[in-house]
């Protein structure tokens, strides 16, 4: 690692505010996808503030009956609360389903959101990569693309987001609130916070530069059958090839949100008119335009699968 | 004898502790002989120091630590507490887990710094070789490990999987999440995913953790 001064945060406008001002900074929370890439110096921050000892811990309800979810709620906690075990299964699920033990009781909520691609190329620094060295390339288009991304994808990165918490927030329709530094409060939908990577695939989120995640608010329960089904290469402790977040209701309406196929959480509305048509339709709308590589082209098929998989255990 | 030629000045790099790459070979011997100039040297940022105290195993230690020390190292490197082992170093194996204020973690993923006020409880904190704790008999019992490398995480983490049960944290595998777990060796094995074992000890250590689950319900 790089060495870096460091602080702990006494609010979040001081955080926001010291992030803005003190270039190089960067906020840190659960820290365990920071530090790994800190230590192979692909972050290179040169002062942390730790916003641990802010007060974003706690999970309330909301007078319009959703749940307001602290930043720093960390993943164990949120997927075992009893309201979101109950009311938001999907939520647990998607949670349940990343990561190991360990790592879900130091990850946060607002981390989780955050973390960064796991792209093998993004982490081999003698390879090109223009989310981690703007304009340098991008080595996975040609290269090993097995578990890239086959929508919305651009010349510049091929890159997936990895979280499976994600995936249940965008078909919950979760909004982000945030702090900026002047002091200034906001919530962003997450289908607006997340970008696709375009020509700036290091610019991953809405978020501008200090802007401190204080809060993720879920409305208020949609009822249904919430299931999480997660395809990888090993039954536990591996990132998804392809994941689908689904909700269907008893008249088999739904939403449907799939992870592993997109640089952020995939969701499209109007594939959701299809549910009563089947996965095939369904997965046509919300592949349209879909460009896999010779190596991921099998992703197509299965989120087909996987999705019809999933109606059929909602019907079951 | 072009071969011994640049044999020899590899060697001598070496001896002089030059930090010339492999390529610099094919340069004359004059130029490499001579002393490496001030403007090549790479500055490089002094460490930041931070002071930190937290208790381990029921002792309170104040520390002043490199900003850049995580968890693991201080415990290893400067409590000399060697039990926690440093595996990959990068959160995917588990060997360094230890459980802090209740919860277990990867030690080597969180920074020392982070941790003012703590209580962190690592292998040396669980048992004695006098008196061992439940889960270390257990291991031994059903020879739960074989190099033995990756046990300390693994009974750390088995310890604090007992208790996540307990709390009626669900997991992956749990078919209904309103309803309190059981620690089955399917609930076990889906827990336990974050500590590998490269040996395959993994069947016996289900035992081991099984054998503990019973005696306490």
């Amino acid at each position: 690692m790089k060495p870096f001064t460091y602080e702990r945060a006494k609010s979040p406008a001081e955080a926001a505010a010291a992030a803005a001002r003190i270039q190089g900074a960067k906020f840190i929370a659960g820290g365990t996808n920071l530090l790994d890439l800190m230590k192979l110096q692909i972050e290179t921050p040169t002062h942390l503030i730790d916003v641990n000892g802010l007060a974003l811990d706690k999970i309330e309800t909301t007078p319009e009956g959703g749940l307001r979810i602290g930043a720093l709620v960390r993943n164990t906690d949120l997927a075992a609360y009893e309201h979101v075990r109950r009311d938001y299964g999907l939520l647990s699920r998607a949670l349940l389903a990343g990561a190991s033990g360990q790592l879900r009781n130091s990850a946060t909520t607002a981390g989780n959101l955050l973390q960064r691609t796991r792209c093998p190329y993004f982490y081999d620094t003698n390879q090109p990569c223009n989310k981690r060295q703007p304009g340098s390339g991008c080595a996975a288009i040609g290269g090993f693309s097995r578990q890239h991304a086959v929508v919305g994808v651009s010349d510049a990165c091929i890159a997936t987001h990895p979280s499976d918490m994600a995936v249940a927030m965008r078909a919950l329709d979760a909004t982000v609130e945030t702090i900026r530094p002047d002091g200034s409060r906001r919530t962003t939908p997450i289908v607006e916070f997340y970008r696709l990577p375009g020509n700036t695939p290091q610019v991953e989120t809405t978020l501008e530069p200090g802007e401190l995640i204080t809060a993720v608010l879920l409305p208020k329960p949609v009822g249904g059958r919430h299931i999480y089904n997660k395809v990888r290469d090993r039954a536990s402790y591996a990132f998804a090839l392809i994941s689908v977040g689904a909700i269907v209701q008893k008249d088999g309406t739904g939403r449907v949100a799939l992870g592993g196929v997109a640089h952020k959480p995939w969701r499209v509305e109007a594939a959701e008119a299809e549910m009563s048509r089947g996965a095939r339709a369904v997965a046509e709308r919300l592949l349209v335009g879909a460009t896999p590589t010779h190596h991921n082209a099998f992703k197509l098929p299965l989120v087909e699968r996987t999705l019809g998989a999933t109606l059929a255990e909602a019907r079951g | 004898m072009q071969d011994s030629n640049e044999l020899e000045i590899s060697r001598r790099n070496l001896l002089i502790g030059s930090v010339a790459s492999a390529t610099a070979t094919a340069v004359p011997s004059v130029v490499i002989a001579q002393p490496v100039p001030e403007a090549r040297t790479i500055p490089i940022p002094p460490p930041v120091m931070s002071k930190v105290s937290f208790d381990v195993n029921g002792k309170v230690h104040a520390l002043e630590v490199d900003t850049r020390t995580t968890l693991l190292d201080a415990l290893r490197e400067r409590l000399l507490l060697p039990g926690t082992k440093k595996g990959c170093d990068h959160g995917q194996c588990g060997a360094c887990t230890v459980i802090v204020d209740g919860r277990r973690i990867n030690s080597c993923l969180t920074l020392a710094v982070m941790h003012e006020g703590n209580h962190i409880t690592t292998i040396e904190g669980l048992g004695t070789p006098e008196n061992l704790h439940p889960m270390q008999a257990a291991f031994v019992k059903h020879d739960g490990y074989q190099c033995g490398y990756c046990t300390p995480g693994q009974i750390c983490s088995a310890v604090a999987v007992l208790d996540e049960i307990k709390a009626g944290i669900p997991s992956h595998v749990s078919s209904d999440l309103t309803q309190l777990p059981q620690a089955t060796a399917v609930e076990l094995r889906e827990r336990m995913s974050g500590n590998i074992c490269r040996c395959g000890a993994y069947s016996n250590i289900v035992d081991a953790i099984s054998e503990v689950a019973g005696r306490k319900a």
